[in-house]
């Protein structure tokens, strides 16, 4: 037995009685779809424009989940051969792709162009991008930061910050905020003194950062007041303005836009299926009614066309917004995340 | 002769009596493990297998010598001075072809990367561009490919990674790493993190018991003083927070706690503060969360102690002329040390594992061991590591309760 120790066990027991409760039902395997997502108002908005229109034209009966990136659980479930997750929506796939816990993605069975796919991978399909952007209320902050640099500015904007408490994003705008070219930043940390660098700018507002984990903490945190400005997702303000009535705004200068994508775990019984599901979901159609719900840019750039004026100008692909943005880059995490995450794990605690 | 006839009619009647009985008495052995086993079962299925599990994925990885046999087998007797020699660069290639071809090049690029970080993508650029090449010498190919082949830390990675087993999960664990010469040195200041995690682990828990003690202690006093029907309704407050799940407590404290919140609130109306204290995101709030949380489980082994001590020996101390404080310190206090002893342990044992509530009520410098635990497992897939750091804690506090068990002694211990 190799590393896929008791956890998978454990995990794929569990994963049998559940398909074995699946199987039960009196409905053939083809004629259903395990489909997980981030949950919230994100995969509420898939569901209106991806599952529920998907099910009712097909009759497929579509179960959701959520998850919260846990690739543990993909893993397990593989490596046990207890595969119940049929379509998957997550972030920074490529070490589960390298591993083969992914089917490796067929355009030809997509029936999809790949080059309107900007960001594709080996195993995934770009669903749509979000932006990392600062968030700030306008109520608080009528004249609110213009710059990246500016949320680094303790003087000009006295007060709490929100970041993420994991390395990613913030190392990046350390360095743009210090003056490195958008084009550069992660040149430049790849190198030792790069990351030092960025470390060093991110010790000039260590003391008034407040740490959030989950998206949802995003928007809490302007909410309460906790801090005058915050990194967020863009979706998530956009909500918390659209649904809230909150006054809150966005700062799109040095915006770090990742990937999410849609894949198959390997082993799923209902791969033609699965395949079925994601071009459904990635056609031009579809994907303008997910960017009018919730403003991500869509991951097939055919739709972008499709999508009203309002709508366009919310997104991040909006060329205003693009003006100084930065693309994250998945192969630079994955070579970088287990050492840098330990590295801010033990600068954020001292 | 009558003697004689007894003695042997005895022993033939003797010797199936014995087998009978022995029968019998194993039957009964048969019947009684028949009834245990289910529980031994359970214990072996859910607990002994996979700690044993996790202690072994602590130290046995054998992902290398698996995946890239003929280099690991051609490093060998490789001294690690200077660059292998090119049979060694023909072996790797052949490797990394055929894990390029069979797809485990994304596993090995990751153990590599995890004691060289940056080295994935290098090792799997090179499978891909090998999986071009068709035949050497490889050296300098391999070099022209990526630098990382020109230099002699991924060569002892390597080399390293021929043994099944590895000290590097462990030495990481506690701060401590293979350099390019495979010597064992401590790892650089600002990547050091876990020695300071697990003192901080152990700093909680002790300030946790020694505060549900302080807290518990006279409480439970009172509660086993108090005639029944007043114990009884005060009781049920004692119990609220167990029939409340961890997750709701540390929430409610979260909204308490919080810069606009309750606490806040009222300080800074009464004028006592001018601005709101840090009291969310902060070890006082992480150890006045845990306080709440255990607080039960350190007062009910107490109380059910004290509720056994006769009041009659410390009116029989007062008799005999001690004041209320010495009678209570010499004869009543003594007797309930044993409480006191479970109540401790029970409560301290917990709090090393405590996750939840150091996440959401914590700052960063408040995460305990549970917390990397659960990131190293769920979300980096770095099992080796969760496997390491929990394995460390396992003895840790192992050898805690033994120093415990010689200290006060498990025999005196009492739970009610």
């Amino acid at each position: 037995m190799r590393i896929g120790s008791i956890i998978a066990r454990a995990v794929g027991v569990a994963g049998v009685s559940v398909s074995a409760l699946l199987s039960a039902q009196p409905v053939s395997a083809a004629d259903q779809l395990t489909i997980v997502s981030w949950g919230g108002n994100f995969q509420d908005s898939q569901r209106k424009a991806f599952f529920e229109p998907y099910a009712s034209a097909t009759g497929t009966k579509v179960t959701e989940d959520s998850w919260n990136g846990e690739q543990a659980k993909i893993r397990a479930m593989v490596e046990t051969n207890t595969v119940t997750w049929d379509v998957v929506v997550g972030g920074s796939m490529g070490q589960l792709c390298a591993d083969g816990m992914l089917e490796t993605i067929d355009w030809n069975k997509l029936g999809l162009d790949p080059e309107k796919f900007n960001g594709r991978e080996d195993c995934a399909v770009p669903a749509n991008a979000a932006a990392n952007i600062i968030a700030y209320d306008k109520d608080k902050l009528p004249s609110g930061p213009k710059t990246i640099a500016d949320f680094f500015d303790l003087k000009k904007f006295p007060g709490k910050r929100g970041l993420n408490s994991r390395p990613i994003v913030n190392l990046e705008w350390a360095l743009i905020a210090d003056g490195v070219p958008i084009g550069e930043v992660y040149k430049v940390l790849s190198t030792p003194e790069g990351v030092d660098r960025a470390f060093k700018k991110l010790d000039t507002i260590k003391k008034e950062a407040v740490w959030w984990t989950s998206g949802a903490q995003q928007a809490q945190l302007l909410a309460d007041g906790q801090v005058v400005m915050t990194s967020a997702w863009n979706g998530r303000i956009f909500d918390a303005v659209k649904n809230s009535g909150k006054h809150f705004a966005i700062m799109w200068d040095a915006q770090i836009l990742g990937y999410d994508y849609w894949v198959i775990p390997k082993g799923t019984a209902r791969l033609d299926e699965a395949y079925k599901f994601i071009a459904f979901a990635s056609s031009p159609e579809a994907q303008a009614e997910m960017a009018a719900l919730i403003p991500y840019a869509p991951g097939n750039q055919d739709a972008v066309a499709l999508v009203d004026a309002e709508t366009r100008s919310n997104l991040p692909s909006n060329p205003e917004h693009m003006a100084n943005a930065l693309i994250y880059d998945e192969a630079f995490w994955a070579d970088h995340q287990d050492e840098l995450t330990q590295r801010f794990s033990a600068w954020m605690a001292n | 002769m009558a003697l004689t006839m007894g003695s042997m009619s005895g022993s033939t009647v003797q010797l199936p009596l014995r087998t009978k009985l022995q029968r019998v008495e194993r039957r009964r052995k048969l019947r009684a493990f028949a009834l245990v086993l289910p529980l031994l079962l359970f214990i072996l299925i859910t607990f002994v297998l996979p700690l044993s599990r996790m202690m072994r994925s602590a130290i046995h990885d054998d992902t290398l010598s698996l995946l890239m046999p003929r280099t690991t087998a051609a490093l060998r007797d490789w001294d690690g001075k200077e660059l292998p020699e090119e049979r060694v660069y023909d072996a790797l290639a052949k490797d990394l072809k055929r894990a390029w071809m069979e797809k485990t090049v994304g596993k090995v690029s990751l153990r590599v990367n995890y004691e060289l970080p940056g080295a994935a993508s290098q090792v799997k650029s090179s499978a891909r561009k090998l999986s071009g090449l068709s035949g050497g010498p490889y050296k300098a190919a391999l070099i022209g490919i990526s630098p990382l082949w020109g230099e002699r830390d991924v060569w002892g990675v390597l080399k390293r990674g021929g043994s099944s087993y590895t000290g590097f999960y462990l030495l990481r664990s506690i701060d401590f790493e293979y350099n390019a010469n495979s010597r064992i040195v401590a790892s650089p200041g600002e990547k050091a993190i876990f020695r300071d995690v697990f003192l901080r682990t152990l700093m909680i828990s002790i300030t946790v018991t020694a505060a549900t003690l302080l807290l518990g202690f006279p409480v439970a006093y009172l509660l086993a003083k108090l005639p029944p029907s007043t114990s009884n309704l005060l009781m049920i407050v004692v119990l609220l927070p167990f029939w409340v799940s961890v997750l709701l407590l540390t929430t409610a404290w979260v909204v308490l706690l919080q810069d606009n919140g309750v606490i806040n609130g009222i300080l800074m109306s009464l004028h006592i503060l001018s601005e709101p204290a840090k009291l969310l995101y902060s070890r006082f709030g992480t150890v006045l969360a845990m306080t709440h949380i255990q607080l039960p489980f350190t007062l009910l082994p107490i109380y059910s102690v004290m509720k056994s001590i006769s009041p009659s020996h410390v009116r029989a101390a007062r008799s005999l002329g001690a004041g209320p404080f010495y009678a209570f310190w010499k004869v009543y206090f003594p007797q309930t040390l044993p409480g006191i002893a479970a109540g401790c342990l029970l409560t301290f044992i917990l709090c090393l594992g405590y996750y939840i509530t150091p996440a959401l009520v914590g700052g960063p410098g408040d995460q305990m061991i549970s917390n990397f635990v659960a990131a190293y497992t769920n979300q980096q897939l770095n099992w080796g590591m969760a496997s390491a750091l929990g394995a460390i804690l396992l003895t840790a506090t192992l050898l805690l309760y033994i120093v415990f068990n010689k200290l006060v002694g498990a025999d005196r211990i009492k739970i009610g």
